[in-house]
């Protein structure tokens, strides 16, 4: 392939430039891995306390709630979507399974009605998409705005405190080999995280996603459903969101209506830091995963070389228009 | 599928025995109107068992439209069509694709970000079986095993991975992806948009050689394009298509290149039409030789 190209183009170094371009192109996750490993080995060689256990332990479960709602937000942005209320629905969510759990309603079923209500929400942006053919940036800002204010008048502005039990058990621990802490909340994550890998690269919905995203007229013409597709898309999407909400109480056990204010614009972040392109169709979970934990080491890295948290969201900025230039310039044909 | 093969010798041969035979599709009174354009404007058209038919005509005559009528891209706002003399109407491309009818569109309806194979299946995976399927997990290894088994009967040799994103061919290999997921899962009717279009002279010639590939399967096959040597080189009739209607059909062994020219220009008239009386038009498939 490229040899016939570089033949046909002219000189060897705009071939080998060719090469790595479509290296990057088809291997969306290389350039996020190189920039999380010369990440890690940065702040490793130029502080005394980032290269260890706890820290990185510590950096995971700060990333876990960002990280759950940025794997439903890739799922809507691979359809070439956006959804600027995962964050509010998952707030949301934390106040209901709360209150739920404090009008005693057993824990469980708080869960489980908290887990539907996200569903149901979500699913009502991507019937709107749908139905109306309203832009998804329109719609999710809309329902940004509707979940903000629903939840200010559930929760009359005030938190709850979390009681004990189910609603909080994602927070306690285990240690492996006695020293390795690994919370609840992280294994669910993993688990969340494998299970959206596998369903988007091992089925025929999966391929769906795709292909919608990438091309929806020719999606449309091989006779994909394509609004049946999308909906499916964000009701999934509003189940993880669910679990994130679960995952923030056992992180801090107060339901706070004002909390992750930023959580839809940081789990987008996380997504276009991890390779996953804003025009859809291209990037995945896996890129996700390395995009949350990029955002979380810059940030623990930063703060340990005593560098300014205005400095931290300076750099974050700077990576997030990077990496879309970085997509763009790889996009371009050849 | 077999017995149409027997029957189909040669084009000479089958288009000699076009008037005796039951056409595979039809269509009468074809109207499509986009706001004040009217693209189809009472369209007949007929294809026959086992034929190459070539659908010629200006840019903005109405091919495209015509045609994504007859496969259900889009409703037309009048007419009929009948498909082995039963009539049919098709509401998505999906239904037209379940009764063996695959259209190689002009836009070829590709993603580029996903793989050869992906593309090949794409609304048509393969799954699993048993369990596994019902879970709809692909069958990733038929599917490639299948998609390198059409590209090499197509003798599409220059295709060498199928796992590389369809963005990385050719404009010529993309076209023949978009052929082989025609042949591959076509059973009654092969329909090509303009395939030579974007081509060079080689290229051209390779997707030539495809659709008589297909043509010798014994699946009709209707050829959209204005490139007249590669209409006479395949084509056993010419639908002329002019102002959203057909025009006439000629047969290339009878006429020649600039004839045809002159039809689609309207500049000459059509022998056996009268095209002057618009209430012909509709007679005209009784009238072709
Ligand atoms: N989706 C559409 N909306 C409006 N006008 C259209 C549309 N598709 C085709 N047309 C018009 O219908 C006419 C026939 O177009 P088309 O079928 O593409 O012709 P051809 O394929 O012969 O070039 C043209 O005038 C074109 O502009
Ligand atoms: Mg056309």
């Amino acid at each position: 392939m490229t040899t016939t190209t570089s033949s046909a183009t002219g000189t060897l170094g705009r071939s080998r430039a060719d090469g790595v371009r479509r290296t990057f192109a088809r291997y969306p996750v290389l350039g996020p891995t190189a920039a999380l490993v010369l990440a890690i080995i940065v702040f490793s060689v130029s502080t005394t306390t980032f290269f260890n256990i706890d820290n990185f332990s510590l950096i995971v479960q700060q990333s876990v709630v960002i990280g759950t709602l940025a794997l439903g937000q890739t799922l809507i942005i691979l359809t070439a979507g956006i959804d600027l209320a995962n964050a509010a629905i998952a707030v949301f969510g934390t106040l209901l399974l709360t209150r739920l759990t404090i009008g005693g309603t057993p824990s469980a079923v708080a869960i489980l009605l908290g887990l539907v209500a996200c569903t149901v929400v979500a699913t009502v942006s991507g019937l709107l998409v749908t139905r109306i053919k309203l832009p998804p940036f329109i719609v999710t800002l809309g329902m940004l705005a509707v979940m903000t204010a629903v939840t200010n008048l559930y929760s009359g502005g005030t938190t709850y405190p979390v009681p004990d039990g189910l609603l909080t058990w994602l927070g306690t621990s285990l240690y492996l080999f006695g020293r390795v802490q690994f919370t609840m909340g992280m294994i669910l994550a993993a688990l969340l995280f494998v299970l959206m890998w596998f369903v988007l690269s091992k089925t025929a919905w999966g391929r769906h996603v795709y292909a919608v995203g990438n091309e929806p007229e020719a999606a449309r013409l091989t006779g994909i459903h394509i609004d049946r597709t999308l909906v499916s898309v964000y009701a999934v999407a509003g189940v993880i969101y669910g679990f994130a909400a679960w995952m923030a109480l056992g992180r801090t056990p107060t339901a706070d209506p004002n909390a992750y204010q930023t959580g839809n614009l940081d789990s987008i972040t996380a997504v276009v830091i991890g390779g996953t392109s804003l025009f859809g169709g291209r990037g995945g979970v896996v890129g996700t995963i390395i995009g949350a934990l990029i955002v979380a080491i810059l940030r623990s890295g930063l703060t340990q070389m005593g560098i300014d948290s205005n400095y931290q969201n300076l750099a974050t900025g700077v990576l997030v228009i990077a990496a879309v230039a970085f997509d763009q310039a790889t996009r371009r044909r050849g | 599928m077999s017995t149409q093969t027997v029957q189909t010798p040669g084009p000479a041969a089958s288009s000699g025995a076009v008037g005796d035979r039951t056409p595979v599709m039809t269509a009468r009174g074809l109207v499509k109107r986009y706001g004040h354009v009217t693209a189809i404007n009472g369209c007949d058209f007929d294809l026959y068992p086992g034929e190459v038919l070539a659908v010629v005509g200006d840019n903005g005559a109405g091919k495209s439209s015509l045609i994504k009528a007859l496969t259900g891209a889009l409703t037309p706002d009048a007419g009929t069509v009948t498909l082995d003399g039963k009539p049919v109407a098709f509401h998505s491309p999906l239904e037209a694709r379940q009764q063996g009818i695959e259209t190689v569109y002009q836009t070829l309806a590709v993603a580029p970000a996903l793989d050869i194979a992906s593309n090949l299946f794409l609304g048509r995976e393969i799954r699993r079986e048993g369990l596994l399927g019902s879970l709809r997990l692909l069958d990733k290894k038929a599917m490639r095993s299948a998609a390198r088994k059409e590209l090499n009967a197509l003798g599409i040799a220059t295709i060498q991975d199928i796992t590389q994103p369809v963005e990385t061919l050719s404009g010529g290999q993309r076209q023949a992806v978009a052929v082989a997921r025609a042949a591959m899962f076509g059973s009654k009717v092969v329909i090509m948009d303009e395939p030579t279009a974007a081509l060079g002279v080689r290229e051209t010639a390779q997707v030539l050689e495809l659709i008589k590939r297909i043509s010798g399967r014994g699946l009709p096959v209707v050829l959209i394009s204005h490139d007249m040597p590669a209409v006479f080189e395949v084509a056993d009739r010419i639908h002329v298509h002019r102002l959203g209607r057909r025009a006439g059909i000629v047969e290339p062994k009878n006429v020649s290149m600039s004839d045809v020219v002159s039809y689609i220009t309207g500049a000459e008239e059509i022998p056996g039409t009268h095209d002057a009386d618009p209430d012909q038009a509709a007679h005209t498939s009784e009238v072709a030789p």
